[in-house]
């Protein structure tokens, strides 16, 4: 097996947001910033170093701070807001509630949030203007809350061709072809065994937990939802429901970036349930296209274990080998082989919201 | 600016008509400088934007993007919680105290 090829990693926690190095095979805590802040999401450096983390103040609201110098010093920069709601408009408040998603394709930054609304900036997240092409689909004011009371957007798969899609709890997944013009529901073949059953397939309501794309093969992407694990091979278009064998809950999917046949899970026992199945860390790996799974535990605690990986916890580097993981009780592993071992790094973290190689 | 006469505290004592005293949360003073001024500014909504004109930035920490009081932050008005959260009416009378704090309940 190839060598990972990452060495440094982003936590975003309940209280701060943790910089890690790997040093002679080893990560550690290289720095902390915004401590006792909540940190909803981090966007690690581009190759100038300039970097973003979404800070979720309990008392002032969600905003953006901007690095220079891949994190040493920050400064706060714009954060998305909704225009002004005109009266009697359905839905929820046309407030920012939380930046749950930040991404880069090309010098675009494109931010998701609860209540839904997707924006982008173009010009180094100086300012955010909302995709209103999407926001003002007439399905958007009956999305649903999954988790929060009001909708959001947790996973946003660009293109450099201008195509986007994106994961909302709970509607579904979305996609644009033409930088945004327009949009088109594409949660087809998803199954909601928590709705009524002549609605189970409804793509509207389906509820993925998060959706990620494979980099060497992008019309492959995987989806670990609230009630299953579901693949797609042809960009979204269609998705096809696999059987994991501990448990088809969860939250975390992590695709490899070269083979796309292969992919990660974290199981946890069921909504009702959020935690390991058996009170026993494990993680689900699949390298045949979804045919098969593998159950991973060498090195994750085996009982009396309530960590739930939460949907941005898991992350891969950029050869498919080099592995982090971490927790809503702040629990930290590091795998070096594609999840075949695990070992636990000597931290005591807030609950990890978010972790990103790069 | 809204026209309104701004003061420092220490300038107050000579002023001859009455005003109201506008202070904030020591907590956003981590964020963002949350100024402490003197106002003759008729209502709360014309209090805060003499503070916003003093720091734009502060518009974001004690207001949403539709212009109401953040769910979490807390205004008293003479010891008086201010209940009018959207359009912020609540007028000022002389020599009232105005002060912005954080809720408990974001906490």
């Amino acid at each position: 097996m190839d060598k990972p090829v990452d060495d440094r990693a982003w936590v975003a926690t309940r209280k701060g947001l943790i910089e890690l190095r790997r040093r002679a095979g080893a990560w550690g805590v290289e720095r902390a910033s915004f401590v006792g802040e909540p940190v909803s999401m981090v966007l690690p450096p581009d190759a100038r170093g300039r970097m973003f983390a979404a800070l979720q103040l309990g008392h002032f609201g969600a905003k953006i701070q901007a690095s220079d110098d891949a994190g040493a010093s920050w400064r706060e920069v714009a954060a998305p807001a909704y225009p002004a709601q005109p009266e009697a408009a359905p839905g929820p408040p046309w407030k920012l509630v939380m930046v749950w998603s930040l991404e880069r394709t090309g010098r675009t930054l494109l931010a998701g949030t609860l209540p839904g609304g997707l924006f982008r900036s173009d010009d180094d997240g100086r300012s955010w203007q909302l995709e209103e092409s999407l926001w003002n689909r007439p399905e958007r004011p009956s999305w649903s809350g999954g988790g929060y009371d009001v909708p959001g957007i947790h996973s946003i798969c660009p293109l450099p061709s201008g195509t986007v899609l994106v994961g909302v709890s709970c509607a579904g997944a979305w996609i644009t072809r033409d930088d945004g013009v327009s949009w088109q529901q594409t949660a087809h073949g998803m199954r909601a065994e928590y709705m009524p059953p002549e609605q189970a397939f409804d793509p509207q309501i389906q509820d993925p937990h998060a959706i990620a794309r494979c980099a060497a093969q992008p019309e492959v992407l995987w989806c670990q939802h609230h009630n299953g694990i579901f693949r797609s091979v042809d960009g979204g278009a269609h998705w096809g429901e696999l059987a994991a064998p501990l448990s088809a809950f969860g939250f975390a999917v992590a695709a490899h970036p070269l083979d796309a046949r292969t992919a990660w899970f974290v199981p946890a026992v069921k909504d009702q349930c959020r935690v390991p199945v058996d009170r026993a860390l494990a993680v689900q790996r699949t390298r045949d296209g979804g045919a098969s799974f593998e159950t991973l535990r060498a090195g994750l605690p085996q009982r009396d274990c309530y960590d739930l990986v939460y949907r941005h916890g898991l992350a891969v580097d950029g050869a498919g080998v080099g592995m982090l993981m971490g927790s809503t009780t702040g629990g930290l592993w590091a795998s070096d082989d594609g999840g075949e071992g695990w070992s636990a790094l000597s931290v005591r973290l807030a609950p990890v919201y978010a972790l990103r190689m790069g | 600016m809204q026209g309104h006469t701004l003061l420092p505290v220490a300038a107050r004592a000579r002023i001859m008509r009455a005003m109201s005293h506008v202070a904030f949360t020591s907590q956003l003073q981590r964020f963002t400088h949350a100024p402490e001024f003197d106002t003759d500014a008729p209502t709360l909504r014309a209090a805060l934007e003499d503070a916003f004109d003093l720091n734009p930035r502060l518009r974001d920490y004690v207001l949403d993007e539709q212009g109401h009081l953040r769910r979490h932050v807390v205004v008293f008005i003479a010891g008086r919680r201010v209940v009018d959260r959207v359009t912020l009416s609540d007028p000022l009378g002389a020599d009232d105290h105005v002060y912005v704090l954080q809720a408990l309940t974001g906490g």
